[in-house]
């Protein structure tokens, strides 16, 4: 089977778009993308649309009435924080199985204001039985970290200092602003241990992506910026003790990365930079141990001592993360690609990791009652 | 949000959740337990989401006393919720684990221990979006 390879990868400056469609969203990042290889809309073979917002519109086809009509398949998917990854990865599944040899994959979302979770017919049993919100479900996940090996308050906060630092040098991030500890520490709490600040970003976004075969690769020129596609991993929730009270993201995140080391043939040790799902502050912490960044107890230390920071050992989310980029759900998965990508090959300007050959790119959501899913890249300057 | 009154065992109100029973002897949480590998669900359930065993599930009442493994502190929640509470996953003593709201503490971190024991007690309340209904639910007190 070939090999696969990014050629061209783009994503519109996240932000609020009230006045634009989700088709246009996603076009303008297709188009980007497609600039950025060179290839045009007639050249692709097939089309991978990833949005959750309007699941059910034809999010893929709409799009190509904005940029070119070309009677290609189109193949619309949903999969909660994991749409983006699921959509790229439906990509490279497509061209690893040589079914086509040059493909696009577009992840978009348009996204309102305010708090996510909960919502259903019937009464409501928000307050009454727990709570049905994003926040807190992965302050749980903090909190069980708290219990196990006694994370404070402080270190998780400081996730949210480190990844609104990166954004300042991310033109593209939603927010760029410095937020010193003590700023973090003291905004609104919203479901202990995280404040406001350590929340994501609900914005409108998008993000795209150009795969190709090796072989179309050479044939194009294109291997001077091209990116190697060394894993693309998923996996969904196995079954956890406690799925039933609280939703299990580690679960997921650690089988999904186990398969992509292996796939890769390489260990966490290899790799340069990371672009992993911070949801919320206490969910950057926890992957660290899940995706193998340090040993299981250790992530205190590892925020505590800048290792993640840029111009750390091993620096995570210097785009500035879902925390202050923005988390526009669907395209996601395909922007955390294309910050990877865009340090492979040297063009990360301000926020360079400097020498970065392999990065590693991680998506995972899902909610209560329903599930899990997670996406993990490893890709690798061709 | 406090908790005044004792087990309203003569409730009339409709059950807030599917798993929330009205039995003869009051209230109650159906479970279902697992004859292959012993797993304890909340709810009622025919094929055993551990070991995939299929048509070994026999129906348990849950334990009303457990320990409370996690929480978190929540204060903002959707409009009209009243904050803050706190949202807390228990360890109930058959080894079922379980979402609820912990009444009859502090709402702070630093007054909450993990492990300590909890127990169930039932009660009426009102949900957000149904004012003037009460409806039956369970909550979680200190026990002991
Ligand atoms: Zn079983």
């Amino acid at each position: 089977m070939s090999d696969v390879y990014i050629v061209g990868i783009d994503m519109i400056t996240f932000g609020r778009y009230p006045d634009r469609t989700v088709p246009s969203l996603a076009a303008e990042a297709a188009l980007m993308a497609l600039d950025d290889s060179g290839l045009s809309i007639r050249d692709m073979q097939a089309l991978y649309c990833g949005n959750l917002g309007q699941a059910s519109g034809m999010v893929g086809q709409r799009m190509l009435a904005e940029i070119g009509q070309t009677g290609i398949p189109v193949t619309n998917v949903a999969n909660a924080c994991a749409t983006g990854a699921t959509a790229f990865r439906d990509a490279w599944m497509a061209v690893k199985a040589g079914v086509y040899d040059t493909v696009l994959a577009v992840g978009v979302e348009q996204m309102g204001k305010g708090l996510l979770g909960g919502g259903s017919g019937g009464p409501s049993t928000e307050g009454l039985i727990g709570s049905g919100t994003m926040p807190a479900m992965f302050s749980h996940i903090g909190m069980e970290h708290t219990k196990r090996y006694g994370t404070t308050f402080e270190q998780f906060a400081r996730v949210s200092v480190k990844n609104h630092h990166h954004s300042t040098m991310n033109p593209k991030s939603m927010y760029r602003k410095e937020t010193p500890l003590e700023m973090v520490m003291n905004a609104e709490m919203i479901a202990y241990p995280n404040t406001k600040l350590m929340c994501s970003v609900n914005v409108d976004g998008s993000a795209a992506a150009v795969l190709v075969s090796e072989q179309k690769m050479k044939q194009l020129g294109l291997s001077a910026r091209a990116i190697k596609v060394r894993a693309s991993e998923m996996s969904s929730n196995p079954f956890e003790e406690r799925q039933m009270a609280m939703p299990d993201f580690s679960s997921a995140t650690r089988i999904a990365a186990a398969r992509a080391y292996e796939r890769a043939g390489l260990g966490p040790e290899d790799i340069d930079l990371v672009e992993l799902h911070d949801c919320f502050a206490t969910a950057e912490i926890v992957h660290y141990e899940n995706l193998g960044l340090c040993a299981d107890g250790e992530a205190g230390r590892l925020i505590d001592d800048g290792d993640t920071a840029l111009g750390g050992r091993v620096p995570v989310n210097v785009s500035g993360g879902l925390l202050s980029k923005g988390h526009p759900l669907g395209a996601t998965g395909i922007a955390n690609i294309y910050e990877v990508s865009t340090h492979l090959r040297g063009e990360a300007g301000e926020r360079q990791v400097e020498g970065a050959r392999i990065g590693l790119t991680h998506v995972v959501g899902g909610g209560p009652g329903m599930g899990t899913a997670c996406g993990i890249h490893i890709l690798e300057k061709a | 949000m406090t908790a005044e009154t004792e087990t309203p065992i003569e409730s009339g109100a409709e059950p807030l959740v599917p798993f929330l029973k009205t039995g003869d002897n009051g209230p109650y949480l159906a479970g279902s337990k697992c004859g292959a590998c012993g797993h304890v669900f909340v709810g009622e359930r025919t094929v055993c989401a551990k070991c995939s065993a299929r048509d070994r599930m026999e129906a348990v009442h849950l334990s009303e006393t457990g320990k409370l493994y996690d929480f978190t502190v929540v204060h903002r929640s959707f409009p009209g919720v009243d904050t803050p509470f706190v949202d807390a996953i228990v360890d109930l003593d058959d080894g079922a684990h379980i979402k609820g709201t912990l009444l009859d503490v502090d709402p702070d971190p630093e007054s909450i221990a993990f492990d300590m024991p909890v127990k169930i007690v039932y009660r009426e309340a009102e949900p957000v979006n149904k004012a003037g209904t009460p409806y039956l639910t369970y909550f979680f007190v200190p026990a002991g």
